[in-house]
């Protein structure tokens, strides 16, 4: 049963789905505060590539190694997208702009492969790396065992992050406040909210888990680095959110569909079923509908009607008079 | 508030003001546009901080360093275009940003302020369902939202800035009973208005401010609204233009079910049909976001009327066609002057040449003719009375009436046989609303048909020879002005329902 097309695709889908949660999470608090962050692709890199470079010169046992190795990501992925934040939020610069130019310069090509070469990464495997939690016996259980106990703490962190984001927009102050800040930041400055600081705190969030996420690649599903690792992943996450109308547990669910559909090909070659030139399509898949997805969103008109924040996008600046 | 003074980059927004409100007191800031009321409301609420001068809130010297601040200290504001989150419920815009009551924990308990928000509500006669969302509410509706709130926070002063310009005359009286209560109930109710009749049945003393400092504190019992206004303007006013009646001539502007789509989906005008003669003045009024200005889009040709007929002097200009409806005779005044009436940066020269460059004199073939465009603009800079400091200068760095003055002339110039008008006074002061009404008299004195969208009754009653009420994008009645009723006109405003009735 274990063995079941199904049943790998879903405990698959759930392992390459964990970056795309994490990203598409950050991005979403990101965006519900009215920022949108096009960097999320570099954030990653980033947060791959120091994460990844401190389990190989941090010398300590595994669990503390891998433990600095994902707060330097968080911590490297967050001062990426501070750069974001400083140019949208005070000097007020257009978001898409910023945050094409931040994946270009953190991303593949950029500040990432860069950091990747000058320390000589790409040399070596990764020397600690995440490991499934539970015993062996307990992922041989029928259905549960590969779905719900064959996977590493990573993958059990995103799902207590996606209840926790949850909870906050939905019953918290903070959480409607935030909501206020992306829907109608006039509204809430008038009522003593400070709509920058919402706004920064909240793109650094997003910043930090898209390193997250990016470490989630060189530590856990393929502990090595090399350029252009996460391959794609920020711009899917990106428009995970908006597949997800902004709504944290919908992201799960979309991350894993998309994990899923990447080891569809693989798993059915596996099995002696070949898709023949159907697997282009099957591998592009996730990215076309990233560029639907992003095409239909950059209308305003759509974005309304898919229940995107109002203010998302657009600075805010006190009205005179 | 004591001699505040704000200046802005090139302008004192405020020079040493002040003045003192009591508990229990409605108090009227009366101004006209640019005096500097709205300044001096930012300051208040610590939107602004000022320059120089104190605040005292119950004999207490404060300092606002943000808007926080103000609300801590007891001091709400409703301002002018309501600060309210759309896609939230009434309980949820009221609990934002709240750090004292239900809500200072970091948890949020719904219950708990859904139900104060109802207390709240029959106790001052707001009555609101909390959990509507805000955009299914009316504006009027809205507004009492914005008062909730200020109630929730328990505030001791509420400032409301312009409340009644989004309101019908029958809503108006309703806010007034609640303000007249509130104050009762011992509360400070600042008011700020340029509306005299207002001003004079509301509130109990009013502050008049010209130019950005006090003109005078004066009993509103005491005062006239000749006197009020003669204080705002600082001059004596003219008996106010009316204009002998004319002969109305042809049809120039027929309209014959015209529907159009709105920015958001869905038709905004529904089956419009209208008739405007030559020299008459045919005034369209309804409160604001009742399909006006996509009705005068339509004629403008700059929005595609979906269905219907619109016929120029008895010709058919394509629809959706701007060029085409110039070509026809239309010339248009959109409410949004600097945005959709102008073009911002470039200079009041080019500005006159907008609709005209591709002909002559302002061209020859594919070449402008700058010095002739500068010379005609000279020409209309004075015959208009622009006050400018020349030609070139970027429209931007006008004043509103003067931006006004600039499209009026432009419009005029052109020759044409049909004005459409939309709010062409909002936000000017009372020197430029008389120049601007005198021109529009002058026009249909010289056989221009007038298409005004207003919401204005005041200014329609002294301008229009026959009235449409437009509701949800329908006429929703016709009267010449003769048969005029104010309060019939506010009942048709209103969708014909009494809004006294909830």
């Amino acid at each position: 049963m274990n063995n079941s097309l199904a049943v790998v695709l879903i405990a698959s889908g759930i392992g390459y789905g964990t970056p795309l949660l994490y990203a598409s999470l950050g991005e979403l608090l990101a965006e519900r505060s009215g920022v949108l962050n096009l960097g999320v692709e570099g954030m990653m890199l980033i947060g791959a590539v120091t994460g990844f470079w401190t389990v190989q010169r941090f010398h300590a046992g595994t669990a503390v190694a891998l433990a600095a190795a994902v707060g330097i990501a968080a911590l490297a992925g967050a001062a990426t997208s501070l750069i974001h934040a400083f140019l949208v939020i005070t000097l007020r610069a257009s978001q898409i702009v910023s945050g094409l130019a931040l994946t270009i310069f953190a991303g593949a090509a950029g500040l990432s492969s860069y950091l990747g070469n000058d320390f000589n990464l790409a040399a070596n495997p990764a020397r600690h790396t995440f490991h499934t939690v539970f015993p062996a016996s307990w992922q041989g259980w029928p259905l549960v065992g590969p779905i719900i106990f064959g996977h590493n703490v990573l993958v059990y962190a995103s799902w207590g992050l996606v209840v926790t984001v949850w909870l906050y927009l939905t019953r918290t102050r903070p959480g409607l406040n935030l909501r206020a800040v992306g829907d109608a930041p006039a509204a809430a400055d008038a009522m003593g909210i400070n709509v920058a600081a919402y706004r920064y705190a909240h793109t650094l969030v997003g910043g930090a888990l898209a390193g997250v996420a990016g470490a989630t690649f060189t530590l856990a599903i393929n502990p090595q680095w090399f350029d252009n690792i996460t391959g794609g992943s920020g711009w899917i996450a990106i428009a995970l959110v908006i597949f997800a109308f902004w709504r944290p547990e919908l992201c799960l669910v979309g991350a894993y569909f998309f994990g899923a559909l990447q080891d569809l090909a693989p798993e059915l070659q596996a099995r002696g079923i070949h898709l023949g030139p159907t697997v282009l399509w099957t591998n592009a898949l996730p990215y076309l509908m990233t560029i639907v997805v992003l095409v239909l969103v950059s209308a305003s008109s759509t974005r309304r009607w898919l229940g995107a924040p109002a203010a998302l996008g657009t600075p805010y600046v006190r009205e005179e008079g | 508030m004591r001699g505040i003074t704000k200046r802005f980059p090139g302008v004192v927004a405020n020079d040493d003001v002040g003045f003192e409100a009591a508990a229990g007191e409605v108090h009227a800031l009366l101004g006209e546009n640019g005096a500097g009321k709205s300044t001096l409301s930012n300051i208040l609420t610590g939107l602004y901080r000022p320059d120089e001068g104190e605040i005292h809130v119950y004999g207490e010297r404060v300092e606002f360093h943000a808007p926080r601040d103000a609300l801590d200290a007891g001091i709400s504001m409703v301002h002018q275009h309501f600060r309210l989150v759309d896609r939230f419920t009434v309980a949820e815009n009221v609990a934002l940003g709240d750090h004292r009551r239900e809500g200072r924990a970091f948890r949020l308990r719904s219950r708990a302020i859904e139900r104060r928000v109802a207390e709240l509500g029959e106790r001052y006669g707001l009555a609101v369902d909390p959990r509507a969302h805000i955009w299914q509410l009316s504006v009027g509706e809205q507004q009492r939202v914005e008062i909730l709130k200020a109630l929730y926070l328990d505030a001791r002063i509420l400032i409301l800035d312009e409340p009644t310009a989004v309101l019908t005359p029958q809503e108006a009286e309703v806010l007034f009973g609640t303000l007249r209560e509130l104050a009762a109930d011992g509360r400070t109710i600042v008011f700020i208005s340029h509306k005299l009749h207002e001003v004079k049945a509301v509130s109990n003393r009013v502050t008049v401010l010209r130019a950005g400092r006090n003109v005078a504190t004066v009993d509103a019992a005491e005062a006239t609204p000749r006197s009020l206004a003669e204080l705002m303007v600082g001059r004596g006013l003219g008996e106010g233009v009316r204009a002998a009646p004319r002969e109305a001539g042809e049809v120039v502007l027929a309209l014959d079910d015209v529907w159009a789509d709105g920015d958001r989906r869905g038709a905004a005008v529904k089956g419009v049909s209208l008739q405007v003669r030559a020299g008459e003045i045919v005034a369209v009024a309804g409160v604001a976001g009742n399909g006006q200005r996509e009705l005068a889009e339509a004629i403008a040709g700059i929005r595609p009327a979906t269905k219907g007929s619109i016929r120029v002097a008895g010709k058919t200009p394509r629809a959706g066609d701007p060029r085409a409806a110039i070509a026809a005779g239309i010339a248009y005044v959109p409410e949004d002057r600097l945005g959709t009436g102008l073009a911002p940066s470039i200079s009041i020269a080019s500005n006159f040449a907008l609709k005209s460059y591709r002909e002559p004199p302002a061209s020859t073939g594919p070449l402008l003719r700058l010095r002739r465009m500068r010379d005609r603009a000279l020409e209309l800079i004075k015959r208009y009375h622009i006050a400018a400091p020349g030609p070139q200068v970027p429209v931007r760095l006008l004043s509103g009436g003067n931006l006004q003055k600039v499209v009026l002339a432009r419009e005029f110039s052109g020759r044409p046989k049909m004005l459409v008008a939309g709010s062409p006074t909002r936000g000017l002061d009372v020197g430029a609303i008389e120049s601007v009404h005198a021109y529009l008299h002058e026009a249909a004195a010289n056989g221009v048909g007038i298409l005004l969208l207003s919401e204005d009754l005041d200014e329609i009653l002294t301008l229009a020879d026959r009235i449409a009420v437009i509701y949800e994008g329908q006429i929703a009645g016709e009267t010449a002005r003769a048969d005029a009723n104010v309060e019939e006109i506010g009942l048709l405003m209103a969708g014909g329902q009494d809004p006294r009735r909830d």
